[in-house]
């Protein structure tokens, strides 16, 4: 090819890419009704707003109790959450990694099954367990449970492949059982790495449960809904900053273990 | 009656051939190089040996057993007497020096022994004295990752010998090392057979230290035993014939 | 049973107790470090089992309840009058050309940003500025970034849209920063030693030598986009499938229904899931 030809079919590659860009996003905005004037000023408005109803005054910090009660169940319903599905993970895991597996059928089932977890949307969970569950605490954990499980079951199956398959052999070759194997290569050698994962989803579903809150009526966000909704933005502003705050801290509480255990 | 006795060997991965019809056999206390160009099976080889791999057909004879009938429990016996090192050591980085070597007795305990890490005294004795008899009483409670990596091959080493094995299988073990490093394992692994008198069976990269260190050297050539002989029967036609016309020019000097 | 070591130093010779039975593990700062999170995790959890609020729900009758319903969606789902074939595939196209604007205004942005944020091509000090401002804006939900322009800017397209780029120029400023900062120094400092200025180097060495990673990158963040934008349209009212999914289950209290649109949503994402592996494994991305 010549250099000439090589340029003139980089430059139709790119027109041509170019092109199918814009008639996606002409596409995609049409049938959103995406205003583009519209989205142009949006965020300065947004801002011009926020500095006059999104400030809290002290009507909302005197709800601060009511708040950090709710936080602290936010709290609580993640941590329970990746906790529970950090522990029902792991087995699915050594099931379906690549090192570890029993058998092949097992492991492709152990795959697909978490990958179906991993593909249903926390909304959608939250929606569909509210219909047996009803509006409570615990459906909020459910639905942060089922999503947390299937991101986890992948994560350590990547994880143990990563971490322990090389020694894993080796213990093999050295005449160990499956569960002598698992107990003194798997566990010492990617407990570590599975534990940033956790902490990394702690942090995750704190945001999630914020969400969550809103579709089961539950928890910081839904509180936060109403005050939205009944137009006591102030109040709602604090939630805002406690969330921040609180996030911040438990990331670098996150950072700071990782630094020591990794 | 040879200690290892490899018959007829053939393993098939899908379409591609990777050893083709391969017999030898190994008397107690050799010291046995497998030499062969990238591709050429020596690894396979070695991991049909001990069951890493199952073997398409053939029979493999290590210490009266027929290797690939076994099974379980007995597969589990079988390996626990067949020591093997690797290439990139394969240790459980994050354990210490110490708790990698007593991995070497899991073979001979129960399972629950095994989950506990419950050690007998002799045991922990005997991995004091390998780590001793390697030069690594130093760092008993080193974590491994903070080892060099001459240093984790040792470790290596001691996990296979504390298994009281008859053979060790030794899986390219100095290539990821330095000249330096390369012979102090070299020269642990035939003083393990000259002094403890255990048979060694490793895969070469390097012609030349195969040539220093054994009494016989394998030759491999697209999973076909093509040399089996002393290495002075090495000649540059046998080395043509296992690396290649050209391959051949560069290795004899 | 074990002693504590905190420093590396004394990790030497083996140790024996008074009876000189050899001591086989000693605890060490990182392992301390691991048991006691791990501890404290379970007591949270367990604590939280003790104190959770079900609303006195049955909870084994909820089970079984649930179990029922996702037989029913799994096993039998159905169309409904409301939710057609054409019209859950109109839905899923709302909520891919949302999470397509999404990802577009949020890259566009990201790839401004992540210029100033590589190390290589900027000072310390405005990398370490745009890093702890993001890491600020990734603190907030973006649950809550819509709701916040949905009441400030008005409901619509452009508030999800905009609310939903906040989290994505987070991530994408992340990725695209390190691929940029993976540009060797000699590349840099050859154009610059030819005289190239920074806008130069930028299109000529920069972002053509991180192209392919970018868009691999991006295409991963629209595959998160998409689920983001199902939550949106369930919670912010954004629109789309996730909005359908929404009134299925609070409203129309369908489970057939709600099993035809789960399946809409998970086919959808299962695709996309195949397709960002494969540009990962190309890639040797890790995200």
């Amino acid at each position: 090819m010549t250099p000439d030809k090589y340029f003139r079919r980089q430059k139709f590659v790119l027109t041509a890419v170019l092109v199918g860009m814009v008639l996606i996003t002409l596409f995609a905005g049409d049938i959103t009704r995406f205003d583009t004037a519209d989205a142009f000023t949006a965020v300065p408005r947004v801002v011009r707003w926020s500095f006059r109803n999104f400030i809290p005054d002290e009507q909302a910090v005197s709800r601060l109790p009511r708040i950090l009660s709710r936080l602290l169940d936010t709290i609580y319903m993640s941590v329970m959450a990746s906790m529970i599905a950090a522990i029902l993970a792991f087995p699915m895991a050594l099931l379906g990694s690549r090192t570890t597996r029993v058998a092949g059928w097992l492991a492709g089932a152990a795959r697909g099954f978490a990958s179906v977890f991993r593909n249903i949307p926390i909304a959608a969970w939250a929606l569909i367990l509210i219909l047996a569950f009803g509006t409570s605490d615990f459906t909020g954990f459910l639905a942060l449970f089922f999503a947390t499980f299937g991101f986890l079951s992948r994560a350590f199956m990547e994880t143990i492949d990563e971490a322990s398959a090389s020694s894993v052999e080796a213990l093999r070759a050295a005449g160990a059982s499956y569960t002598q194997t698992v107990s003194q290569a798997v566990i010492p050698g990617s407990m570590p790495q599975m534990l940033s994962w956790m902490l990394y989803m702690i942090e995750t579903n704190i945001r999630s449960a914020t969400l969550v809150g809103i579709l089961t009526g539950t928890g910081i966000g839904f509180q936060f809904d109403i005050y939205m909704k009944s137009l006591q933005y102030r109040s709602a502003a604090m939630i805002a900053i406690c969330l921040i705050v609180t996030v911040l801290v438990i990331e670098t509480i996150s950072n700071a273990l990782r630094r020591v255990i990794l | 009656m040879s200690l290892l006795e490899v018959r007829n060997l053939t393993k098939d991965y899908g379409e591609v051939r990777a050893l083709t019809d391969v017999s030898f056999s190994v008397d107690a206390g050799e010291f046995v190089s497998v030499i062969g160009p990238s591709g050429s099976g020596k690894t396979t080889l070695i991991r049909c040996i001990n069951r890493l791999i199952d073997a398409t057909s053939g029979t493999v004879n290590y210490d009266d057993e027929d290797m690939l009938k076994l099974g379980g429990r007995d597969l589990r016996h079988a390996r626990a007497k067949l020591g093997m090192i690797f290439q990139h050591y394969n240790l459980v980085y994050r354990l210490s020096v110490i708790e990698n070597v007593l991995h070497g007795r899991l073979g001979y305990k129960s399972d629950i022994q095994g989950i506990l890490g419950l050690y007998s005294e002799e045991e922990k004795e005997k991995a004091l004295e390998t780590l001793d008899l390697l030069g690594l009483s130093e760092m008993v409670y080193r974590r491994c990752d903070q080892l060099s990596g001459g240093q984790k091959q040792r470790v290596g080493i001691a996990r296979a010998l504390i298994q009281d094995p008859k053979l060790i299988l030794c899986d390219e073990p100095i290539s990821s090392l330095d000249p330096s490093s390369s012979k102090i394992i070299m020269d642990y692994l035939k003083k393990i057979q000259t002094e403890l008198g255990i048979t060694i069976f490793v895969n070469l990269h390097q012609v030349d230290v195969a040539k220093r260190y054994s009494e016989r050297i394998l030759g491999f050539n697209s999973g076909r035993l093509v040399y089996d002989g002393p290495p002075d029967g090495l000649d540059r036609v046998q080395i043509e014939e296992i690396y290649g016309t050209e391959a051949g020019e560069l290795i004899i000097e | 049973m074990s002693t504590l070591i905190l420093s590396s130093a004394s990790n030497g010779r083996a140790k024996r107790r008074a009876n000189r039975s050899i001591v086989l593990r000693q605890l060490t700062l990182p392992k301390l470090a691991l048991r006691m999170t791990l501890l404290v995790l379970l007591a949270v959890t367990v604590i939280g089992f003790a104190t959770i609020d079900t609303r006195d729900t049955d909870l084994r009758e909820a089970t079984g309840e649930s179990a029922r319903y996702f037989g029913i969606m799994f096993g039998s789902p159905e169309p409904s009058d409301q939710v057609t074939f054409g019209h859950a595939a109109r839905q899923v196209l709302i909520t891919l050309s949302l999470a397509f604007l999404t990802t577009l205004i949020g890259a566009v942005v990201a790839i401004v940003l992540g210029l100033f944020a590589a190390r290589n091509l900027t000072n310390p000090r405005i990398s370490n500025i745009i890093k702890g401002f993001i890491s600020v804006i990734r603190a907030i939900p973006t649950v809550l970034w819509v709701l916040i322009f949905s009441i400030g800017a008005g409901l619509g397209a452009v508030a999800a849209v905009i609310g939903m780029s906040f989290h994505t120029v987070g991530y994408l400023l992340k990725a695209y920063s390190e691929s940029f900062e993976e540009l060797d120094a000699a590349v840099i400092e050859a154009l610059r030693a030819s005289g190239a200025s920074w806008v130069q180097i930028v299109f000529q060495a920069v972002l053509p030598s991180s192209i392919t990673y970018i868009l691999s990158w991006t295409f991963i963040r629209f595959e998160i986009n998409f689920a983001v934008a199902v939550a949106m349209g369930a919670a912010a009212g954004a629109g789309g499938i996730g909005f359908e999914l929404f009134q299925a289950a609070w409203f129309r209290l369908d489970i057939a229904e709600i099993g035809y649109i789960t399946y809409f949503i998970i086919a959808v994402a299962l695709v996309m899931e195949i397709i960002a592996t494969r540009l990962k494994r190309r890639y040797h991305i890790h995200d």
